[in-house]
């Protein structure tokens, strides 16, 4: 494996979780730090996860799976946020370690609450929470066509480092 | 139906190998692998053995051969100048986050093979 690249300059800080807002339809969503006692809130979530929705094979379809999958995200190394409305979750961010020192950032938002915001304040929250837990470098890969991913992407920070795959993958200095 | 396995010696190959050599013998395959040299932490003479270790256990006869210079390309050379039938590749490596990495391979063989490529998941 060879080693990402990183902006060598960090980005501002962003502030930690929580927060409540109002969204874009008028809900009010509260983004908080999570782990594993949102476990089955969150399995419940993915259950509900438009297969169309998803990226490179995840989120897992099959509950099994997706418990599996959990199991790995829900880790006492990574770094969890989630998204609530109404007394369930609507989103979810996550940083998981490599094992190059760097973080693997995803976020998922339930398709009936996508487009009113939900994701930039997830992603706020999660990179806050990141600074706060001392990661330092954070990667994602995002699907070429995906242009409004790409532009909330670099709007928080990151940078194109991999432009040579199917996926583009940026990456973003915290610290 | 003539099988060219291209693999680099990453796990997902060798899950590919034991998926197509199953296939092989329900099909009557004729089955030929190529191992290719990725540049990675896998060297070709070594996978090149493990291959044969495999198919050994698996008691099942198939051509390997080394492939050098653009694994991608040659794959698709070899397989068209020998009227191969099938290109079959493994179906990826899994992210920290368990996304799916194609790798560089599987991308330029999906886009610039004119034979039928299929990926092992």
């Amino acid at each position: 494996m060879t080693g990402r690249t990183y902006p060598e300059e960090p980005v501002d800080s962003f502030p930690a979780p929580p927060e409540t807002f109002t969204d874009g339809e008028g809900r009010t969503v509260t983004v908080e730090a999570s782990g594993l006692a949102d476990f089955e809130a969150l399995v419940e979530m993915y259950e509900a996860f438009d297969p169309a929705d998803r990226a490179q094979g995840i989120p897992p379809i099959q509950e099994a799976a997706i418990r599996d999958w959990l199991d790995a995200l829900l880790s006492e190394d990574s770094v969890n946020v989630v998204a609530g409305h109404d007394g369930r979750l609507v989103g979810h961010a996550v940083l998981v370690p490599d094992d190059q020192d760097g973080y693997e950032l995803a976020v998922f938002v339930l398709n009936e609450y996508q487009g009113a915001g939900i994701g930039t304040h997830l992603l706020e929250g999660l990179l806050g929470q990141g600074q706060r837990e001392g990661v330092e470098k954070v990667w994602l890969t995002v699907e070429r066509w995906n242009a409004p991913a790409i532009t909330l992407y670099e709007k928080l920070g990151f940078e194109r480092t991999d432009v040579e795959s199917f996926e583009l993958e940026m990456a973003v200095r915290l610290s | 139906m003539k099988v060219l396995l291209g693999m680099g010696g990453s796990p997902d190959g060798f899950d590919a190998l034991d998926a197509t050599v199953e296939r092989a013998r329900q099909a009557g395959d004729e089955l030929t692998v190529a191992v290719l040299d990725t540049e990675s932490d896998h060297a070709v003479d070594v996978v090149e053995s493990r291959v044969q270790d495999r198919l050994d256990e698996l008691g099942f006869g198939a051509d390997i051969r080394r492939v050098s210079g653009h694994p991608g390309s040659s794959l698709v050379e070899i397989a068209e100048s020998e009227a191969f039938d099938r290109i079959v590749l493994g179906g990826g490596q899994r992210s920290p986050l368990g996304k799916i990495d194609l790798g560089e391979v599987a991308e330029f063989v999906l886009l610039n093979a004119d034979t039928t490529v299929t990926l092992i998941r």
